[in-house]
């Protein structure tokens, strides 16, 4: 079973869903990441997302791509992620995902990653330049040591694409609101509503929704239709402007009124 | 036959890692492009527009003078830098373009890193009345800046782009970015053959024009096949096109050459082959040169063009089995057989092709004066003058600064207001 779908429907039956907060490993620095993680839980977030800094994002706006290449620059390295994975989850009881660009995982090989995610207390991996299509060696990997695996359902994706993805994915799968890039949006898009009962069409019980999302109301609405809802940019610009007081202020407001 | 493989796949390179969100992109691309390829419509007006406005077949040049320096062997140019806007860039582009109509696109995206493509994808855009925005590192604004000049005049808008290294690469991830926000009326016109399926194949297959015309003006000029067939690498969209129609011709050697900046055992180059290893970068398994931890290192060159991390998939599958090979040529060593053909023929080359230069030069001494090498000489050197006439100091810095401190008054040269 996933931990991280069990925490979704918990919320979910909790009367609203799940806030997925994400934040990149070693920025400003590691253990400063390692101590906003923990206070995203403390504030309410109740699934952890934690980027992998990587040269080449092409999923990631202006905010994110600023923060992970400061971390590069700051010196991150792979085996980073999994310290932060094991000091978060020793301090913190929510699921930890590890969200990373394809290429980290190949050069640190594709099992053994998956052996020190586990090890690390990780529960699994968002891979957002990996589709199913292509991730033999991860699908196998994740099986065999549990791990959850989050791949990406797009509202061009068609309704085979949509089936592919649920039936890949474990934990839940990541519906993308817009076509688009991270970084916060006005108004999250009304594909995104579609896109959510296309996957549940497609057999989904656990959906959720990212990309653009940034306020309080938007998670409201998004929960509405999604089992959960997750939010980045706004989160890193909060940490970046006014470190973790900031950043755990801006997940207790996101979090505000999904508590009863 | 190696000249039928044709995708996703090269052996365990190429396939698609991207983003879900561009997937049906790619989908709908390599279907309007499967479609293109067996019609005779789409043919026949590609090939009309070649004749009339390219400028094909380019013609091939024998360099005897040049020939002089490498050995004696029988040097002969394919002249891909007399196409319109000055090199092999202007095949794939009008191709591209070509499918991107039929799609119903509005609007064309490029990145560009010498510029090349960049201005032969604004060339494209102006000529189909298409509107064009064109992604390029900061760094290679700075370097390459008459062809930025160039695409603003065609109309196009160039973005410099600030982020990463500032070069090719980060101008291809925000070209990602760009297609996967406005897809709908959008066509991203890669301008190399790297990028997810089917770019790779795509883009060869609009540049193999390269191959069987030099092919046959080899055979039609010597009566024979040449031994050697050399191209510069960095992407490596001019090589494949004239590697491919030899893929089958077992006596003809294929040699790749890649920029090796300060040298390939130092940390400034962009030798992907030479010192890279197989990940995934911009879509497709490849070579790269990257860190223990996968993340790209950057490259380094004299040459914009060449300044590139990665290299296409079919490269990778060729070296593999040994096909082709690839060998690392430095920033000297390519002004100088930039210098060399320029007096000796009275051809300047761009700096991205005199690396092919430089390396034949080598190859015709191994080879000796009995070989036939063809090589194909991708761009002209206009673009470069700034970077030659500094790396030469041939500039007459002297009446730069003067004209800096004292401006010429128009009036005395008779411009009026």
């Amino acid at each position: 079973m996933s931990a991280v779908a069990d925490v979704i429907a918990a919320r979910k039956s909790a009367g609203s869903g799940a806030l997925v907060g994400y934040l990149p490993v070693g920025y400003p620095n590691l253990a400063t990441s390692i101590e906003a993680a923990v206070a995203l839980v403390e504030n309410g977030v109740d699934v952890l997302e934690l980027g992998v800094p990587y040269s080449d994002p092409v999923m990631d706006g202006p905010v994110i791509q600023r923060a992970t290449q400061e971390a590069l620059a700051a010196g991150f390295r792979l085996r980073h992620g999994f310290e932060a994975v094991a000091a978060i989850t020793a301090r913190v009881s929510a699921p930890v995902l590890l969200m990373t660009y394809w290429n980290p995982v190949v050069q640190y090989g594709v099992d053994r990653f998956a052996d020190d995610l586990a090890a690390a207390g990780g529960a699994g991996l968002i891979t957002p330049d990996l589709v199913p299509d292509e991730a033999h060696a991860w699908l196998a990997a994740s099986d065999r040591t549990d791990r959850d695996r989050v791949f990406l359902a797009a509202p061009s994706s068609t309704d085979a694409r949509l089936e592919q993805a649920v039936r890949a994915s474990r934990g839940f799968v990541y519906a993308v609101s817009t076509m688009g890039i991270t970084g916060a949006r006005s108004d999250v898009d009304t594909a995104a509503r579609t896109l959510v009962s296309r996957l549940r069409m497609a057999g989904a019980t656990s959906t959720c929704v990212g990309l653009g999302i940034s306020t309080a109301d938007q998670v409201r609405e998004v929960l509405e239709y999604a089992d959960g809802a997750i939010v980045g940019s706004a989160l890193v610009a909060a940490l970046a402007d006014g470190g973790i007081p900031a950043v755990a202020q801006a997940a207790a407001a996101l979090s505000a009124g999904l508590r009863r | 036959m190696l000249r039928d493989e044709s995708g996703p796949y090269f052996g365990e390179y190429g396939g698609r890692f991207v983003p879900e969100s561009l997937i049906s992109a790619l989908d709908e691309l390599d279907a309007a492009y499967t479609a293109a390829k067996a019609d005779p419509v789409f043919q026949a007006e590609l090939t009309h527009l070649h004749a009339t406005y390219t400028g094909r077949p380019s013609i091939i040049t024998e360099a005897p003078r040049f020939a002089e320096h490498a050995g004696g062997a029988r040097i002969i140019l394919k002249r891909e830098d007399l196409n319109h806007t000055g090199s092999h860039k202007i095949n794939n582009v009008l191709g591209q373009a070509l499918v991107a109509k039929r799609l119903g696109k509005t609007r064309l995206i490029a990145e560009t890193g010498a510029g090349q493509h960049g201005v032969a994808t604004a060339t494209a855009a102006a000529l189909f009345g298409m509107e064009c925005v064109v992604y390029m590192g900061e760094v290679d604004t700075e370097r390459q800046s008459l062809n930025v000049a160039r695409m603003r005049l065609l109309g196009a808008t160039v973005i410099p782009v600030t982020t990463g290294s500032r070069t090719l690469k980060d101008a291809i991830n925000d070209a990602l970015r760009d297609w996967v926000a406005n897809v709908g009326s959008t066509h991203y016109l890669l301008g190399t053959v790297a990028g997810p399926h089917p770019f790779p194949v795509m883009v060869r297959d609009f540049h193999k024009i390269i191959g069987e015309e030099a092919r046959q003006q080899v055979l039609d000029l010597t009566g024979a096949l040449p031994d050697a067939v050399t191209a510069c690498v960095g992407g490596g969209s001019n090589a494949m096109g004239i590697f491919h129609a030899f893929l089958d011709d077992p006596t003809v050697k294929l040699y790749g050459y890649e920029a090796a900046g300060a040298g390939h055992l130092t940390d400034k180059h962009a030798a992907t082959i030479t010192r890279g290893r197989p990940g995934v970068l911009h879509g497709a398994r490849s070579y790269l040169l990257q860190d223990e931890d996968g993340q790209t290192i950057e490259s380094h060159s004299i040459s914009a063009g060449l300044d590139y991390p990665g290299v296409g998939p079919e490269h990778a599958w060729l070296h593999d089995m040994g096909r082709a090979s690839y060998l690392p040529i430095t920033d000297a060593e390519a002004m100088d057989a930039l210098r060399l053909l320029s007096l000796t023929e009275g051809i300047i080359p761009a700096i991205e092709s005199a690396h092919a230069l430089a390396g034949t030069m080598k190859l015709g001494r191994e080879l000796g004066s009995t070989a036939t090498i063809l090589v194909n000489l991708s761009g002209r050197g206009d673009k470069d003058m700034e970077t030659a006439g500094k790396y030469f100091d041939i500039l007459d810095t002297a009446a730069l600064e003067r004209e800096v401190e004292s401006p010429v008054d128009p009036s005395s040269l008779g411009v009026k207001e």
